[in-house]
C-alpha cells in the first residue's frame, strides 16, 4: 500500500509537510474550539488508515458495497469525435452514483475507530451527502447533512434520498445558500459538538489533515486507472488525465498516482459559470487570490478587502469559491493545467455524452467533458477522463434545457 | 506600560470587555458605540472587523458582520474612522476578526496602522499558534501590539500553558465549546474556570461566550478577572435609535 514517509519541509505533490502545506498552500487555520478534534484527527489518521484491520474493512466495502473497481471504459464514438483515444473512468457506476462514496466509507470507518457517535457533513450537489448518509445507514450512525437552500431546490432527488436513508438535512440559509454556506454551518456544528462528532468533509478542502486524508481515500481512482491501462494498452501511463474541480476530490484521486509521472499531463477543469468575467463564475484559479477559507490557505475568490465572493455555477458541486490547497499548489507550480467550461458548454457536453456513449453524466463531470474541445490531441494520445458522477440528480435541469439544445 | 497592562495593574476583578462590530448598526456608529461603552463602564472594547464568513460566530454576530459589510465597512474605512479616536477613547481597544481580511490588507501594514492609532491588541481566532510562532508573532511584537489567544474547556493544560506563554495582554477563556451566543450549562463552566484559576497563569483571564447579564457576569468573575460580552450587546443595539441610552441601560443592568 502507500508508504508513510516523513515529508520534507515544503511538502511534495503527494504529501503535505507536517503542518499541512503543499508548497505555499494548506495549513490549519482553525479557531481554538476546533483544535482538539483536528489534532486528534491529525495524530491518528495515518495510523488508522494504514492499520491492517482498517484496510481490510475499507477494501471489502469498496469492493462488495461500493462496487469497485469501477470500469475504465474505452469510449469509441467519443474518441472518433475528438480523433484520439478517450477512456472514461466510470466513478458514476459506484454505489450512490459518484466518487464521493470512496471518501465517505473511509471517513466513517475512521470516525468509528475514533469513537465518534455522530456524523456531520456538508453537501453541494448532494452526492457527498447521499454517500455519507448511505454509509451512516450501513453502520447505524446518526447523520446530519448541511445543504444550502438553493442546492436543496436544484438537487431535490438527492435531498429525498438523504432523508430516506435516515439523515437529517439541515438547510443553510446564509450567504448564497450554496456549498460554502453549508460548509460554514457544518463547521459551526462541529464547534458546538466537540466530543462525539466527526465532520466528514466531502472534498480535498478544510484544515490539515483533511486535504491529505481525502486525497488518500480518493487515490483509489488513479491506482485502478494504472492497473486497468496496463491491462488494456500495455502501459500504465496515459498522456492526459482530465477531471472537473469543485473542491477537487475526484481530480485529486484521479491525479494522485500520476503526480510524479511528469509525462502525464494533468488537466483540471473549473466551472466558468456564465463566463470567467461575467461576475457569475466559480473559476477559482482564474478569479481567486491566495487567502484563507474553511481552515486552509489556498486560492479563494474574494473582494479586494478579503470578503469571500459568491460564486456561480449551474452545477452545485462546482459552485464553490475555493479549491483544495493541493490544487492551488498544482496550479502555482504548473504541474496541472487549469481550464474552465461555462454552464452552456457543460450542458452541451452532457447531451453529447448521452447521445454518443449512452452515459448521462453529472453536471459537474460534464465540465471535464466540455474541456475536451479546448484540447489539441493527436490520434494516438491516451486521454483518461474521470467520469466523477452520473446525471440522475440533474434530470430536472436537463429536462428544462432539452428543448433549447 | 500599555493600556491593557495599566488596566490590569489597577483593576483585578470584574473587568468588563464588550464586543461591538465596526460599522454596526450604522456605518458611522463605530466611534459613537465605543464612546457609549466607555462612558457607561466598559473597561475594554473589543472592536470586530466584519467578515463575510465568520466561522466561530452564532447567528447574531454573523448578521451584525453582514450588516456592517452591507453598510459599506472595509478595513481601509475602519482605519479612517479610527484616525482620531484616541481624542475620545482612552480605554484599551482590541481589534478582533478573521485572518483573511487582515492578510489581504497586508499583515504588516495592518499591524503598523493599528499601532499608529494606537490600538492595544489583536484577536484573530483563526490564526493558529504555529503560524503565529513561525511568521506573524514577530511582526505583531515589532509594532508593540498585544496578541490574545483563546482557550476552551477542550484545551489541554499543557496547551493552555503554551497559549498563555504566547499571549500578552490577557488570555481569552471561551466558556464552553460553542459558537458565540449559544446557551450552555454554567455549572460545567465553573469547574473549568476553577481549573484555569489554579494554574497560576502569567496573563489575566477574561471569560467570553454566553455571558449575557448580571448573573452570568458575576458568576464568571468569581473565578476570572472579568468577562467579555458580545452577542447580548449586539442584540441590545441592533435596532437602536439612541446608542448612548441603549448602551447605558444595557451596561447599568450588568454593573449596578
Ligand atoms: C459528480 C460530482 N463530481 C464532482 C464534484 C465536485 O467535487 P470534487 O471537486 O471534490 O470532486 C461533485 C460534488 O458534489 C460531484 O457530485
Amino acid at each position: 500500500m502507500l508508504n508513510i514517509s516523513i515529508p520534507n519541509n515544503k511538502g511534495s505533490y503527494k504529501q503535505p509537510n507536517i503542518f499541512g502545506y503543499y508548497g505555499n498552500f494548506g495549513g490549519a487555520y482553525i479557531p481554538e474550539m476546533l483544535h482538539r478534534n483536528v489534532e486528534e484527527l491529525r495524530n491518528n489518521y495515518l495510523k488508522i488508515m494504514y492499520d491492517e484491520a482498517f484496510q481490510k474493512e475499507f477494501q471489502y466495502l469498496l469492493h462488495d458495497y461500493a462496487g469497485r473497481p469501477t470500469p475504465l471504459f474505452y469510449a469509441e464514438r467519443l474518441s472518433n469525435q475528438f480523433n484520439t483515444k478517450i477512456y472514461l473512468k466510470r466513478e458514476d457506476l459506484n454505489h450512490t452514483g459518484a466518487h464521493k462514496i470512496n471518501n465517505a466509507i473511509g471517513q466513517v470507518l475512521l470516525a468509528q475507530r475514533l469513537g465518534k457517535k455522530r456524523i456531520i457533513a456538508e453537501t453541494g450537489a448532494g452526492q457527498h451527502g447521499v454517500a455519507t448518509a448511505t454509509v451512516c445507514a450501513l453502520k447505524g450512525i446518526e447523520c446530519i447533512v448541511y445543504m444550502g437552500v438553493k442546492d436543496m431546490e436544484r438537487q431535490q432527488p438527492n435531498v429525498a434520498r438523504m432523508k430516506m436513508l435516515g439523515a437529517a438535512v439541515i438547510p443553510a440559509t446564509s450567504g448564497s445558500q450554496t456549498l460554502k454556506d453549508a460548509t460554514n454551518e457544518a463547521i459551526r456544528d462541529w464547534i458546538n459538538n466537540p466530543n462525539d462528532t466527526h465532520y466528514v468533509i466531502g472534498s480535498v478542502v478544510g484544515p490539515h489533515p483533511y486535504p491529505d486524508m481525502v486525497t488518500r481515500f480518493q487515490s483509489i481512482i488513479s491506482e485502478e486507472i494504472k492497473i486497468q491501462l496496463k491491462e488494456k494498452i500495455g502501459t500504465e501511463l496515459p498522456n492526459y488525465v482530465m477531471a472537473c474541480v469543485g473542491g477537487g476530490s475526484n481530480a485529486a484521486g484521479a491525479f494522485y498516482h500520476f503526480l510524479d509521472d511528469l509525462s502525464v499531463q494533468l488537466i483540471a477543469v473549473e466551472a466558468a459559470g456564465c463566463g470567467i468575467n461575467s461576475g457569475m463564475s466559480a473559476a477559482t484559479t482564474q478569479l481567486g487570490k491566495p487567502g484563507v477559507l474553511h481552515g486552509s490557505k489556498s486560492l479563494v475568490m474574494q473582494t479586494i478587502d478579503g470578503q469571500v465572493t459568491e460564486p456561480h455555477s449551474i452545477s452545485a458541486g462546482l459552485d464553490y469559491p475555493g479549491i483544495g490547497p493541493l490544487h492551488a499548489h498544482l496550479y502555482e507550480s504548473g504541474r496541472a493545467k487549469f481550464l474552465s467550461a461555462t454552464d452552456d458548454e457543460a450542458l452541451k457536453a452532457s447531451f453529447n455524452l448521452a447521445k454518443m456513449e449512452g452515459i448521462i453524466p453529472a453536471l459537474e463531470t460534464a465540465h471535464a467533458l466540455a474541456a475536451l474541445h479546448q484540447m489539441k490531441f493527436t490520434k494516438d494520445d491516451v486521454v483518461v477522463v474521470c467520469l466523477s458522477g452520473r446525471g440522475d440528480k440533474d434530470m430536472a435541469t436537463y429536462m428544462k434545457t432539452m428543448d433549447e439544445l | 506600560m500599555n493600556r491593557l497592562e495599566e488596566l490590569f495593574t489597577r483593576k483585578k476583578n470584574n473587568i468588563l470587555n464588550v464586543y461591538c462590530t465596526a460599522g454596526f448598526p450604522q456605518l458611522n456608529n463605530t466611534i459613537e458605540v465605543m464612546k457609549a461603552l466607555q462612558d457607561n463602564g466598559a473597561d475594554i472594547i473589543e472592536l470586530g472587523m466584519p467578515y463575510s464568513d465568520p466561522l466561530a460566530d452564532g447567528p447574531v454576530i454573523q448578521s451584525s458582520n453582514i450588516k456592517a459589510l452591507q453598510n459599506g465597512m472595509t478595513m481601509q474605512l475602519l482605519f479612517e474612522q479610527l484616525r482620531d479616536f484616541r481624542k475620545e477613547i482612552y480605554v484599551p481597544v482590541i481589534l478582533m476578526g478573521n485572518i483573511n481580511p487582515v492578510l489581504q490588507f497586508g499583515f504588516e501594514n495592518f499591524c503598523k496602522q493599528a499601532a499608529s492609532l494606537p490600538i492595544d491588541g489583536i484577536i484573530l481566532p483563526d490564526l493558529p499558534e504555529y503560524e503565529f510562532e513561525n511568521e506573524y508573532g514577530s511582526v505583531i511584537k515589532k509594532y508593540g501590539l498585544d496578541f490574545i489567544f483563546l482557550i476552551t474547556p477542550e484545551t489541554s493544560e499543557e496547551r493552555i500553558k503554551k497559549l498563555d506563554a504566547l499571549s500578552t495582554g490577557f488570555l481569552y477563556a471561551v466558556s464552553s465549546s460553542s459558537t458565540t451566543g449559544n446557551k450552555k450549562d454554567f455549572n460545567a463552566v465553573e469547574k473549568y474556570l476553577q481549573k484555569i484559576n489554579s494554574m497560576q497563569l502569567k496573563n489575566p483571564v477574561l471569560v467570553g461566550f454566553g455571558i449575557k447579564d448580571k448573573s452570568s457576569f458575576q458568576s464568571v468573575c468569581k473565578y476570572a478577572n472579568g468577562a467579555i460580552i458580545g452577542t447580548a450587546y449586539i442584540k441590545a443595539i441592533e435596532y437602536s435609535n439612541n446608542i448612548q441610552a441603549d448602551t447605558k441601560a444595557f451596561l447599568d443592568a450588568i454593573l449596578n
